[in-house]
């Protein structure tokens, strides 16, 4: 076990690396930040001071080192663009993202297994096709499409509920709805699917032919063989709690962390967009090492044999 | 008077017949052969008796455990039946128990739903009936996982959650043919014995002659959906009458005398969707006739429980 997560841990410290190097690259590559904040028309003088002030003079392996080493030591560096600390910046926005990506995560589970069970078990009947017909469609409208429809329908022609901002709970609804859809809707399909591999299985059979009940059935020989896979999918949105709202927040004015990655993407504000993909790299990492522990919690083949075969 | 009657009994998936109208008695305490290559329906007529073909399954006709009729009945008492009365066992172990629950839960949930037992005195059932399987060490086995098993020992677990409902019948479809060859022996002395000292019947469904003439005492021939021949284990290994079931005795290895080559059946076994219109086996058949095309023969009493359908085998004399 302690091998396991070790191993583990090491191949996330990896990852979380290789992320942060690769975001150093192409932030580099794409533009010049002293420029881009300082604005075209800004005097030599002022930019190259501007340079020598965040060290963007120095060779770009050196700032590299620099960055990497400030990193292990817990500096994620300042916002070039007001000069505060950018995990400051960036930890003011996630309870914001957070009231939106949590309850949608509430919506895809409550809506996508249910549904998802219940169309493998009712396989090829009218409910099967209907519930796979609104998941193909969900999971195919993109998120920015489907927040604009809902922005139309229900704040321009309804009126009912406002199209952006975050003035009131009022405000969060139609994001949370967007994000909802899509992420039931590959739910749903998901968890069908291995329902359906489950449910062919001979040791479903079996238990048919012991004489327990349908219902038994379903819950207690078919669903806890059929989460293993389906808890990959879920940790992967729980993975994306923090920082998979770029496009809604950007489609609803939402002040979250998506919406300061897009800015600060545009103004090439480096600590900050850093500081947002260490964030992400570091959720996303720390939700599938969740999973993969629980694996071994669902699927005892997973474990390390306690008694071997024989 | 026989414990299950099973009359006219038919399955079609799709619109394409799997079982053509099967007629077949069981005995309290007999140990019953169904033999027949893959695809002839023996298996698929059990799971149709207990209700476990899949929903879009057609099934006809009439299966009867002492007076109650099966096909049809309630849910809840379908359940009563399965692994109550009529217990099943199949092919391949190690996937026919669930691989996220302990071996003794798989045993006791079968405890509980037909004795009523839970919690300690389930348990130690469990462990007196793997005992009672021959499995070693079943103390400790309550907790392993089925992966944690060996197929034989899979084998025997899958027969004590069997016997947990105390049957009267014990269908095991195929038990052997995923074990190798000294476990499929001890499998089948198992059941035997099992048997004899529960006093349950055996419906043993095998393609395997070798083992229907150790273990049972009575053999029906199936093919293509039918019951072909019928007779006692001794009488059909002796004076098989169905020209298949002596095409199958004949692609038999002999365990003395001369070595000779093994004679083969030609041809296949014809698609559900191009049946012969007579006879299913005519077209395969060094024997057939004009009139074997004609018309599919009924199964004929040839001698004392001994039944064919072949109209070569009603006029031929048969040797008892």
């Amino acid at each position: 076990m302690l091998r396991f997560l070790t191993g583990r841990l090491l191949r996330a410290a990896l990852t979380i690396a290789m992320v942060v190097t690769f975001a150093f690259i192409v932030l580099r590559l794409s533009g010049d930040p002293a420029q881009i904040i300082m604005g075209a028309d800004a005097p030599p003088e002022a930019v190259e001071a501007f340079r020598a002030a965040w060290g963007l003079d120095a060779p770009l392996w050196q700032q590299y080192l620099r960055y990497f080493g400030a990193i292990l030591h817990g500096d994620l560096g300042r916002s070039m663009r007001d000069g505060r600390d950018a995990i400051t910046l960036v930890a003011e926005r996630i309870p914001a993202t957070l009231a939106l990506t949590i309850p949608a995560l509430v919506i895809k589970l409550s809506i996508g297994i249910p549904a998802g069970i219940l169309a493998a078990l009712h396989r090829n009947s009218l409910l099967d096709r209907l519930v796979m017909a609104l998941a193909v469609a969900g999971f195919t409208v993109p998120s920015f499409v489907l927040g604009l429809l809902l922005v139309l329908v229900f704040a321009v022609q309804l009126g009912w509920l406002p199209s952006g901002g975050q003035e009131s709970w009022r405000h969060a609804i139609l994001p949370i709805i967007t994000m909802g859809v899509g992420g039931a809707a590959v739910l749903a399909r998901f968890t069908r699917s291995a329902m359906l591999e489950v449910l062919g299985q001979s040791y479903i059979r079996t238990a048919s032919a012991k004489g327990v009940p349908w219902r038994d059935v379903v819950w207690g020989h078919a669903l806890p063989n059929a989460a293993i896979p389906t808890v990959t999918i879920v940790g992967f949105m729980v993975g994306s709690l923090i920082a998979g709202a770029v496009v809604v927040e950007s489609v609803f004015s939402w002040p979250g962390v998506g919406r300061l990655l897009v800015v600060a993407v545009g103004n090439r504000d480096l600590a900050v967009v850093q500081c947002i993909l260490l964030l992400v790299a570091g959720t996303m990492v720390a939700s599938n090492l969740v999973v993969d522990l629980l694996y071994g919690v669902l699927d005892p083949r997973l474990r390390a044999g306690k008694m071997g075969a024989q | 008077m026989s414990l299950v009657q099973i009359r006219g009994l038919a399955v079609s998936f799709a619109g394409q017949p799997a079982l053509r109208g099967i007629d077949l008695d069981v005995a309290p305490g007999e140990a019953l052969g169904l033999v027949g290559e893959s695809g002839c329906g023996k298996s698929v007529t059990w799971l149709a008796a207990l209700g476990l073909l899949p929903g879009k399954a057609r099934v006809t006709g009439s299966v009867r455990l002492g007076g109650m009729e099966l096909l049809g009945a309630k849910a809840a008492t379908l359940e009563q039946v399965r692994g109550g009365r009529i217990a099943m066992i199949f092919q391949d172990p190690a996937s026919s128990l669930n691989p996220v629950h302990r071996i003794g839960r798989q045993i006791t949930e079968a405890l509980s739903l037909h004795q009523g037992l839970s919690g300690a005195p389930a348990r130690a059932e469990a462990k007196r009936l793997l005992d009672a399987v021959g499995m070693p060490d079943a103390q400790r086995r309550l907790d392993a996982f089925p992966h944690e098993l060996s197929g034989g020992q899979n084998q025997r677990v899958m027969i004590a959650i069997a016997l947990a409902g105390r049957p009267e019948v014990l269908v095991a479809d195929e038990p052997t043919t995923a074990l190798d060859v000294t476990i499929q022996a001890q499998i089948l002395d198992l059941l035997q014995g099992l048997r004899r000292e529960m006093g349950m019947a055996l419906v043993l469904i095998t393609h395997d002659l070798g083992v229907v003439s150790e273990t049972c005492e009575r053999v029906a021939v199936m093919y293509a959906g039918r019951i072909v021949e019928e007779a006692a284990s001794g009488q059909i290994f002796a004076h098989p009458a169905h020209p298949y079931t002596q095409g199958l005795l004949g692609a038999l290895p002999p365990l003395d005398g001369e070595r000779r080559p093994l004679m083969a059946i030609p041809g296949g076994v014809p698609e559900p969707w191009a049946m012969p219109p007579g006879c299913a086996f005519a077209p395969r058949c060094p024997h057939a006739r004009a009139a074997c095309l004609q018309a599919v023969p009924e199964l004929a009493d040839l001698h004392i429980s001994h039944r064919a359908a072949c109209i070569l085998a009603a006029e031929a004399p048969v040797l008892a």
